[in-house]
């Protein structure tokens, strides 16, 4: 049910912006797509990810403030973790980058951030597995 | 795969880390947090390989890169000790930080694959985005090595102070402003290298005038950096994920450095310019007025604690290095066999970085629920019979609280002179990490125990089990 909500939504969203793709001929990337569509166009879908930054920030700021102290280690590794994130442009830039170059480079990026994501989330497991209870 | 559900997939993998680190409000529902983290990781690489679908020879290529990356990093995971959970971390923030390097250096020699435009004609906006990600990308590089270096033993410990070091990072940071216009400007592959360079060095010039003393505060900066940079370049590639993610961890940092500079009751601006937590303890002693410390053995220590009803152990970093909190948790568990109350206090920059001996503690089967943060059990030593202090020093130095001459002064300390016996375990009569001298040792209700901590504890449990 939520499922087909969904992708009806999505459906949806995929024809306004066809729509506005065709219209403007020229879309930037795909996240400012979708808010291009919304908007009519009339913001630059820079305006849409700033926004989506500083909100980000708020919401990082309260859920980081309820985190336990007695956490804070783990917090440090798994923060560590989910920046590495930054996979994604190495992938792009060894999966479909035609110089040498940017290859290579994308090639190293791709190696260190997945150092990061492999060590950061298995040290992060290692870490809570040890936190236990009392035993009564 | 339309760019649309890529972006949705992408917000959705921003949304389960938001929820890993929600998780994190307590320790049962971490370990779900965690995997939830791990889930939009795997959404996020899944999706970019379906989005730009790579061919044949890309495809080996990033299977390979995965591999070498993936078994070094969960051989580290597995192999770290415990111990050594800040160096750990402060090397993986370097590592975020050249790939941020990396990974714009390579959208800058193929725009065209990041869908920012061609050779010669890439926006100046994305340009801007790009540049801010790489400088803030290097400093984290080099300053996180440099914090690698010192918290692992490998760098002294002692700030090292350049003369005109605030001219030098200041000249530093104004080329660097005026390389990010010439490169928005002109796009010159001569104008990104120069940021690049420019902003090691500035990395490294931050880091080595902060003393050791100060390293949770620089260990948690650098963490925000690293999420900074992470930002900045997913601004360049319009990347959701990368956008929230970068935000979450760059404020994750912020904070965790402001509860450090709090835990200390220094500001962050006197952090960053540095030079604290150096070797000038000699001086500090040095009033003319003899003072007696009185010391005991592991025996008397022994019969104080089982004839207590309530203990609170202060452990510190000393533990870790001794190595002795299994020990230490061995004489929790015989005290408790005596009737006796045990609960732990930690202040918050006990260690080197935060938490730090939350987990050691926790390595050492430690129940989370006995351990208790300053605000928590501050009131209670009053009522403790005996404060075992052992490895930590300055965060239980009393003036700090009294003394309005000390340096320390208004620093939150954990009150153990407030007990009824300080049992104290300290290698020698020397000073702490910021150089000042203790003076709850000379109390009269402090009782010292020199030698090593886990001897010591050890002896301890050895005289009660007796």
């Amino acid at each position: 049910m939520a499922n087909d909500l969904l992708d009806k939504a999505i459906g949806d969203l995929d024809r306004a912006v066809e729509a506005v793709r065709t219209a403007a001929e020229y879309v930037p990337d795909a996240a400012g797509a979708a808010a291009h569509g919304l908007s009519g166009g009339a913001i630059d879908p820079f305006v849409f990810q700033l926004a989506i930054f500083v909100l980000s920030i708020f919401v990082g700021y309260y859920v980081v403030w309820s985190v336990t102290p007695a956490l804070h280690t783990p917090l440090m590794a798994v923060t560590n973790a989910i920046s590495s994130v930054i996979v994604v442009g190495a992938l792009l830039a060894v999966g479909i980058s035609a110089s040498g170059l940017a290859t290579g480079f994308g090639f190293v990026a791709l190696i260190l951030a997945s150092v990061n994501i492999f060590g950061g989330f298995l040290v992060t497991q290692r870490m809570l597995a040890m936190y236990k209870k009392k035993d009564k | 795969m339309s760019p649309n559900i890529a972006a949705f997939l992408y917000l959705v993998s921003g949304v389960l880390f938001i929820l890993a680190l929600r998780g994190l409000s307590h320790p049962t529902t971490s370990r779900r947090g965690n995997i939830l983290g791990m889930t939009g990781m795997g959404i996020a690489i899944v999706t970019t390989l379906l989005l730009a679908t790579p061919s044949l020879g890309g495809f080996v290529l990033i299977a390979v890169g995965l591999a070498i990356g993936g078994g070094a990093g969960a051989y580290i995971a597995r192999s770290i000790a415990m111990t050594s959970m800040p160096q750990l971390v402060a090397g993986f923030h370097s590592l975020v930080g050249l790939a941020a390097v990396l990974v714009a250096a390579s959208a800058l020699y193929t725009p065209s694959s990041f869908g920012i435009g061609e050779i010669g004609s890439i926006h100046a906006q994305a340009l801007v985005e790009m540049a801010l990600g790489v400088a803030i990308g290097a400093i984290t590089f080099t300053g996180s090595i440099i914090a690698f270096l010192k918290l692992d033993g490998r760098m002294s410990g002692k700030p090292i102070m350049l003369p005109y070091r605030h001219l030098i990072n200041i000249a530093l940071l104004a080329l660097i402003v005026f390389f990010i216009i010439g490169l928005a400007v002109s796009e010159s592959h001569f104008d990104f290298w120069a940021i690049v360079v420019l902003a090691l060095a500035l990395g490294v010039l931050l880091i080595v005038p902060i003393g050791g003393a100060d390293m949770p505060v620089v260990v948690s900066m650098l963490n925000s950096y690293s999420g900074w940079a992470a930002a900045g370049i997913g601004f360049t590639l319009g990347n959701l994920a990368l956008i929230v993610t970068g935000a979450l961890v760059g404020s994750s940092g912020a904070i965790l450095s402001y509860i450090m500079c709090k835990g200390m009751n220094r500001s962050f601006i006197s952090v960053i310019l540095g030079g604290f937590g150096g070797d000038n303890g000699a001086a500090a002693s040095d009033d003319g007025v003899q003072r007696t410390v009185k010391q005991g053995s592991a025996d008397d220590a022994a019969f104080l604690m089982a004839n207590a009803s309530k203990v609170i152990i202060v452990p510190g970093y000393g533990m870790a290095v001794a190595q002795a909190q299994h020990a230490v948790r061995e004489l929790a568990d015989a005290l408790k066999k005596n009737g006796v109350e045990v609960k732990y206090a930690i202040h918050p920059v006990a260690g080197r970085m935060p938490g730090h001996m939350n987990v050691l503690l926790a390595e050492a089967n430690v129940p989370y629920d006995e351990v208790f943060e300053l605000e928590d059990i501050n009131s209670e030593f009053a009522q403790a019979d005996v404060a075992y202090v052992i490895g930590a020093n300055d965060v239980t130095n009393p003036a700090a609280r009294d003394d309005k001459t000390s340096p320390i002064y208004g620093m939150p300390i954990l009150d153990v002179d407030k007990a009824k016996t300080c049992l104290f375990v300290k290698r020698s009569l020397g000073s702490g990490y910021a150089g000042i001298d203790n003076t709850l040792f000379y109390k009269d209700g402090t009782m010292m125990l020199l030698g090593d901590a886990k001897k010591m504890t050890d002896d301890i449990v050895k005289a009660i089990n007796h």
